[in-house]
């Protein structure tokens, strides 16, 4: 439907942004599974400090794939990176292990969210907390900041994590993350199988977490309308191309991001049903 | 009280006693499984390997001594000094660490992701390449185990037993050490792996492989961590049933022992591998004391197989298997 970059609004920073250094950079890179299935075909975007940046498409898109391709987590997936270069703080992150990376300050939160099932929710929060060699005093304050976000979590601290609710098993895998001290968290579809008003208050938290504690994000998502709400910016993925990106504000109100992922046209808002033949429809012509 | 049931709470302590040992071969399995899903073959040949190395260090061996005079024409056999047993042990610990280190970087680091049946493939490998290794390093006759542990009746179960039933009990003092040493080895194992960090992370990494990748856990470390683990029971275990009965080959063969445990116990539960071994040790002792003489006897060969049977068809599980936690 939109195989070439129709537009692009700007350079990678939202406007309230502006100035900000570049955390993260990736440059035109392919990924490649079991040496024969190309999943991401060039992809390039960047990552602020302490903004939001929202990775955004369908199913298949290719968005959990580059988050995985930044946190190295590819490899016991068989996947690879071909070409092009991932830069964190202008390093290659290539050769570097997952391990590395929490110890250099990015963590991934993984798409349903994958808590320790035996462990309980304290414990899990802790496993966090591996890599770091700042002593137990500020873990232990850590723990206490990370249950002030999620009030819920405190509760439920000596439950095992896997008799959890998926509300609470999501936030025990940001809380995770959080004790890690990271400066960026790569969230993978946090709304997945969530009540809309669990996915309004986590990402109220990870808008908190960003204003008030300054972490940076890369998430990837699916409910579009969310995730254009909480973020900055946005890149729109598809068949493992990025074929839009701009500042949240200028796509949510661009005509294309409205029809294709808002349900929303020129008319008003339209069932799935129109859109969906729509889509069928413009796919054919272009 | 009448004879038969003195007699029978006799031979119940004996097979609880004895069920102590299948528990200690069975606990490496356990520890390997849970955290890497890798079924170990080679856990009975390292409880081989790892007695012959304790007798060999403590006697002031030659390692691959016989393999030196081979190539050199030289005859050394003998360093010319003894170890104390403490200090042997401390060392063997040492060698079993470097053997999960060899492992871990020639086998399985290059593993990562396959199927467990390939996983498991690899560890019959294993096996055999370190049988042949201990007989390489240090020969393969018939060594005596000998590390300081009492031997013999115990004295006082026997007077005590005689005083109130008017029969004394045969109770080994190496099947009681062997139970203490037991019961501390699995305590500690508790208390590591709910206690402190590394122990957390190998729970971590049993449950959730990606997860813990991603939290920063380096698996590798782990999983050398876990194979040194399982490398320490190993090494008590072949202490005790090399004091028991020699170290020689046939101490491999333990594992098969504790195949039936594990079945019984569950793979991935500790509690599990130890209140399977005493169910085993006991139900075998008593049904040959019971039923064994109406049907020949023997059957102390059979029988914890049989009950393996019976379990995986009703129980798959085993008693004590992890309950699979699924929300839907």
């Amino acid at each position: 439907m939109l195989d070439q970059p129709l537009e692009t609004h700007g350079d990678g920073v939202a406007p309230e942004l502006d100035g900000a250094e570049t955390l993260l950079e990736v440059n035109n890179i392919e990924v490649i599974y079991n040496h024969v299935i190309l999943v991401l075909k060039g992809v390039s975007l960047k990552v602020p400090k302490g903004g939001i940046t929202a990775l955004l498409g369908g199913n298949g898109a290719g968005k959990t794939t580059t988050l995985k391709a930044i946190s190295n987590l590819l490899h016991s997936e068989r996947g690879e990176v071909t070409k092009g270069s991932i830069l964190y703080r202008g390093e290659p992150v290539a050769d570097l292990t997952p391990s590395d990376l929490v110890d250099r300050g990015v963590i991934q939160v993984m798409e349903g969210r994958h808590c320790f099932e035996h462990l309980t929710v304290e414990e899990n929060l802790l496993t966090g907390s591996y890599t770091r060699k700042d002593g137990r005093g500020a873990i232990a304050a850590d723990l206490e900041m990370v249950y002030d976000y999620f009030p819920r979590l405190k509760e439920r601290r000596g439950s095992q994590a896997g008799y959890t609710s998926g509300g609470e098993q999501q936030m025990t895998a940001i809380g995770r993350a959080l004790m890690s001290r990271p400066e960026t968290i790569l969230l993978d579809e946090p709304s997945m199988g969530l009540a809309p008003q669990l996915v309004e208050q986590i990402f109220g938290i990870v808008k908190r977490l960003n204003e008030e504690q300054g972490v940076t994000f890369l998430l990837a998502e699916q409910n579009t309308n969310v995730a254009l709400r909480f973020a900055h910016y946005g890149y729109i993925l598809e068949s493992g191309r990025v074929v839009m990106d701009g500042p949240a504000a200028d796509l949510r109100e661009n005509p294309d991001v409205k029809e294709f992922y808002l349900g929303m046209s020129e008319e008003g808002r339209k069932s799935f049903r129109d859109v969906r033949s729509y889509r069928r429809r413009k796919r054919w012509l272009s | 009280m009448p004879d038969q049931l003195i007699f029978a709470m006799e031979v119940t302590i004996n097979g609880l006693l004895n069920g102590v040992m299948y528990a200690l071969v069975a606990l490496g399995f356990v520890l390997i499984f849970k955290a890497s899903g890798i079924f170990n073959y080679a856990q009975g040949v390292m409880a081989l390997f790892a007695a012959m190395t304790l007798v060999g260090i403590q006697q002031g061996r030659v390692p691959f001594g016989h393999l030196i005079n081979e190539i050199f024409g030289t005859d050394v056999h003998y360093f010319g000094w003894e170890v104390p047993a403490l200090a042997a042990i401390l060392l063997t610990v040492v060698v079993m660490l470097a053997f999960a280190v060899l492992v871990q970087k020639f086998v399985f680091k290059h593993l990562v992701g396959q199927e467990p049946i390939i996983l498991f493939m690899a560890t019959i490998g294993l096996a055999y390449f370190l049988e042949g290794v201990s007989d390489l390093m240090w020969g393969s006759e018939i060594r005596n185990m000998d590390v300081g542990l009492p031997q013999g009746i115990n004295d006082a179960i026997d007077a005590a037993t005689f005083e109130i039933f008017g029969y004394g009990f045969f109770i080994d003092n190496l099947d009681i050490s062997a139970a203490i040493i037991a019961a501390i080895l699995v305590g500690g194992l508790i208390a590591f792996a709910q206690y402190t960090k590394q122990g957390r992370a190998m729970r971590a990494v049993a449950d959730d492989h990606q997860a813990a990748l991603s939290v920063g856990i380096k698996l590798n470390y782990v999983w050398v961590l876990v194979w040194t683990l399982a490398g320490i029971v190993a090494l008590v275990a072949g202490i005790m049933w090399g004091s028991k009965s020699g170290v020689q080959f046939s101490l491999s063969l333990i594992a098969l022992k504790a195949l039936p445990v594990l079945m019984l116990g569950g793979f991935t539960s500790i509690p599990g591998a130890i209140v399977g071994g005493l169910i085993i040790g006991m139900g075998e002792a008593l049904f040959e004391f019971s039923i064994g003489p109406m049907i020949g006897g023997a059957t102390e060969n059979w029988f914890a197989y049989v009950l393996a049977l019976v379990f995986l068809v009703f129980r798959p599980q085993g008693l004590f298997g992890e309950k699979i936690i699924e929300r839907v």
